[in-house]
């Protein structure tokens, strides 16, 4: 562990810079922008979940009085398959066309089939239903076991299995096979006294944002063209948007408006194409906004999953050898988040023997798109839950089991580094030292623990300092904010610049505003844009030590910059920031500083979860009756920001292991498209959630920030379904942990 | 549609405007009045995000027609503190860190105003069932609830 530093800022609840227009109603989010002469679209979705277009007819549509454009598939030029990184994730360009306006095929119920714009959203309902498609129904494939099977339907014709010793010659909805090992899997079992294998299942599940994806857009004949929408990544969605169209990046400014949530659901795009394509037709400026029914239907949620695990283990708890088979649905297109699955399933232990193989496997269901720590919950939950049952076999208390495994620094991960100092033996401890993992359970009660890790990439940023001549500041970034992240911004600049936080504004520019930026995703931001920021500042310092020193008629190392104000070392005299900024016009023009990096290495975290939960015999409903949640943050910018993290991803994995699920009819027609019958938690639901923050620095991070947005998912699913087991004395394999599932689990055991 | 007229009353201002018989009270507010401090998120009454109250009761504005605002007194968001001079509510919310992405915030401002001229001194299970129709995805509701219970103590002057 590094030196532990004296921080002013760094570690403080400072009020977040946009927090007043959170909590008064102005800020402006996704569909709170409108323009003179806009109009309002609407898209006319797919009522099959498989089939394909034989034709559309919008005659009818267009020629209702106040229809100004109408817009399919066949607006878009023809475009070749491209792999586009977006976020954590990457996606076939071609693909994303078809997803955002289906062409020959429609691959799932609600899938976009054409798009209207009208003077009113009356006018635009009513034209969308004016639009004639003519379909050839298909077979829907709906499970990922069905989906894989040599005679099932297949979605792509074109689409071959990657990641084979032979490339295969017939199409397979099996997109791509993905194989990590170390050492001799069958000598690691061989060495075993104790083998636990089982089969896990978790469903389709969304990311539950509370805002809608909404975008209004004005199309520009000169070349300035403007898109505002609510997205983790607005050069991502320039880069796809104009990749679609075919336009130059330079061709279209993309404005990130506040965004209501987005937990990777908002890394991708489905109406900016549509919307700029109405709006070049018709010649206004277009609103576009999904309701609550088409999110569900047809933006991107996380993937379903069939995992096969097998862990072994000597009597005292050394594990010997860990294999597992991860099957993972993409959706109506390839690219689930399997390789990241792949790459964390066993990753919190360090074990000799490991095989894991991974399958891409597409469906006939909305295209996923990244979900928190993407594929890892998934994964994870399979291997947490195998780790519990292994415990109980060994008669081991499960963080013990844990410590005696656990990677640490120097152990070297299957997917690549070798780790340097990491958290994870802290978190075990600070969960068997909790007053809740040592305190008494009740009846009908259970607790489990489980743990979890996330990569935490850094990927690039950009970022430019301003001074302004009273000596406050503009930080100027490009990472759309989703849970408070200008806060940390500013408590970083404040603590180079040693100037007070209150002085220091952040904004997220737009495309044109500022360099490029990877999108927000990947728990990145305070990681890799905090540290272009730190090193701007520095710079700005410089330049500030410079200009006294010039005044000063010194060298610049007699300078010394204290809370934000130069000192000349020789005889104490003083000048101000805001006294430099003042005068820098005539000592060598603006302050101003920048910095555009690609953040080295990253920031990787673990999570220990303790789950309490009591069951209802009667009903099979669970409670979860108390929490902790447990994470290494490396360093903690805002404890309350992060505390903030760890509790929501808490909420969100429990909503996972207890209630959440996409329910399909025989017809792949999604029946819970709501938030009524889609029931995430709510406020009656949860009880307070402990958290606990673990420091161990992050050695590639000035401050050692390691980001802490996704890791916190990971473990309730475990956690909380294996509190659930032991509350009932039947091992859940399958999630959601929901009533009747719960219910029929006791009658089994009863039977 | 010919449009309707309707007078109403938002936040102690008359307020008039036109609207089709099928619009919701959140989409007058939001795209008749440009009002968008009241958010949607879902259209069918189940996330909150629309909360306002009329004549005092806490309702979701989308399951409202904007026709029924007539002669009634609308309160929403805009109406509740000011940035130099925030409620109690407001204030509350951000020394707590109640909120991330601030899209659930002004309805669960509204609606914690609601239940605390209710009901001046809840039990966090009280706190917790009220705003039980007021979905947040980020904050697991933790730092949501301390913040309620904290500007509960404030306003009865035992903080």
């Amino acid at each position: 562990m590094s030196e532990v530093k004296d921080y002013k800022y760094i570690g403080q609840r400072t009020i977040r810079p946009d927090g007043f227009d959170k909590v008064t109603g102005r800020a402006n989010f996704g569909a709170d922008l409108t323009l003179p002469g806009m109009l309002w679209a609407r898209v006319k979705r797919s009522p099959y979940a498989h089939a394909r277009i034989i034709d559309i007819d919008t005659s009818k549509a267009e020629a209702l009085a106040g229809v100004m454009a109408v817009a399919t598939a066949a607006d878009f030029p023809a475009i070749a398959s491209e792999t586009l990184q977006m976020g954590e994730t990457s996606a076939d360009i071609r693909d994303l066309a078809r997803n955002n306006l289906a062409l020959e095929k429609v691959l799932y119920h609600g899938h976009a089939v054409a798009a209207v714009a009208a003077v009113s959203q009356t006018i635009a309902d009513q034209a969308v239903e004016l639009i004639e498609v003519e379909y050839a129904e298909l077979t829907p494939v709906m499970d990922v076991l069905e989906a894989i099977k040599d005679d099932a339907p297949i979605l792509h014709d074109d689409l071959f299995t990657a990641g084979l010793a032979e490339t295969p010659e017939t199409p397979s909805n099996i997109a791509m096979r993905m194989e990590l090992k170390k050492g001799d899997i069958d000598a690691g079992f061989a060495e075993a006294d104790v083998i636990v294998e089982r089969e896990y299942q978790t469903p389709t599940v969304h990311q539950g944002y509370i805002e809608p994806h909404a975008c209004t857009v004005r199309y520009d004949e000169d070349g300035q063209s403007m898109i505002w929408c609510c997205t983790q990544g607005h050069f991502d969605v320039r880069a796809s948007t104009a990749k679609i169209l075919n336009m130059e990046l330079s061709k279209i400014k993309v404005i990130a408006s506040e965004i209501g949530g987005g937990f990777g659901g908002k890394t991708t795009i489905y109406l900016e194409p549509v919307a700029l394509v109405l709006s070049k037709k018709s010649g206004r400026p277009v609103k576009l906004v999904m309701n609550r029914e088409e999110v569900f239907r047809a933006s991107g949620p996380g993937s379903a999953t069939r995992s096969w695990i097998k862990v072994g283990a000597r009597k005292d708890g050394t594990i010997t050898a860990m294999q597992g088979i991860l099957h993972y649905e993409a959706g109506a297109f390839k690219g689930s988040p399997m390789a990241p699955g792949v790459m964390c399933v066993f990753t919190p232990y360090d074990v000799a023997n490991v095989h894991i193989e991974g399958f891409d496997v597409v469906v006939n269901k909305p295209k996923v798109a990244a979900y928190r720590a993407p594929g890892a919950p998934q994964a994870e939950f399979a291997a947490e839950s195998a780790i519990n049952e292994l415990a109980d076999k060994l008669d081991m208390d499960p963080i013990e089991l844990r410590l005696k495994n656990a990677a640490k620094e120097g152990t070297q991960a299957i997917y690549g580094p070798k780790f340097k100092a990491i958290g994870l033996v802290e978190c075990l401890e600070a969960a068997k030292n909790s007053a809740h993992y040592k305190s008494p359970l009740g009846k009908n009660q259970g607790r489990s623990i489980a743990a979890g890790f996330w990569f935490n990439a850094g990927m690039s940023s950009s970022v430019v300092i301003n001074m302004n001549p009273d000596g406050t500041v503009v930080v100027v970034e490009g990472s759309p904010d989703i849970g408070g992240s200008r806060a940390s911004m500013a408590m970083m600049a404040a603590e180079e610049l040693g100037i007070a936080v209150e002085k220091i504004k952040p904004i997220i520019a737009d495309t044109d505003g500022v360099g490029l930026n990877s999108t927000t995703g990947g728990s990145r931001t305070t990681f890799a844009t905090g540290m272009a920021i730190i090193e701007a500042a520095q710079d700005v310092v410089k330049q500030m030590k410079e200009r006294a020193a010039a005044v000063w008629n010194v060298t610049l190392d007699q300078v010394d910059w204290v809370d934000g104000v130069a000192v000349n070392t020789a005889d104490e005299a003083r000048l101000s920031a805001a006294e430099i900024c003042a005068a820098a016009g005539s000592t060598g023009g603006p302050i101003s500083a920048r910095a555009s990096l690609t953040a080295r290495g990253a920031g990787p975290s673990f999570a220990v979860h303790v789950a309490d939960v009591e069951v209802d015999p009667d009903t099979g409903k669970v409670d979860v009756i108390r929490y902790t949640a447990i994470q290494d943050a490396g360093k903690a910018i805002h404890p309350g920001y992060v505390e903030g993290q760890y509790q929501g991803g808490a909420a969100q994995g429990i909503g996972w292991a207890l209630n959440e699920e996409y329910i399909y009819d025989e017809n792949g027609v999604l029946e819970n498209a709501g938030y009524l019958d889609y029931r995430i938690p709510l406020a009656s639901d949860l009880p307070m959630i402990e958290t606990v923050i673990v420091e161990v620095p992050n050695p590639f991070h000035p401050y050692g920030v390691r980001g802490v947005g996704e890791s916190s998912i990971i473990p309730p699913l475990a956690a909380v379904s294996s509190a659930v087991s032991n509350a009932i004395g039947v091992r859940m394999s399958e999630l959601p942990c929901s009533p009747p599932r719960v219910l029929k689990a006791i009658q089994s055991r009863d039977n | 549609m010919a449009k309707t007229h309707v007078s109403t009353t938002i936040n102690n201002e008359p307020v008039e405007f036109l609207c089709e018989p099928n619009q919701t009270l959140l989409d007058c507010l939001r795209n008749e009045l440009q009002m968008t401090g009241t958010k949607e998120g879902c259209s069918t009454g189940d996330c909150g995000a629309c909360s306002v109250t009329v004549n005092g009761r806490l309702v979701c504005s989308c399951l409202v027609f904007g026709v029924e605002a007539e002669g009634q007194n609308i309160g929403t968001i805009e109406g509740i503190g000011k940035a130099e001079n925030l409620h109690v509510i407001q204030q509350k919310f951000l020394e707590h860190a109640a909120l991330q992405c601030g899209i659930c915030t002004p309805g669960l401002i509204v609606a914690t105003e609601a239940l605390l001229a209710e009901n001046p001194d809840p039990t966090e299970a009280e706190a917790r069932y009220y705003l039980a129709g007021n979905l947040c995805r980020c904050t697991g509701y933790d730092k949501i609830i301390r913040a309620v219970m904290d500007s509960a103590a404030e306003m009865r002057g035992t903080a």
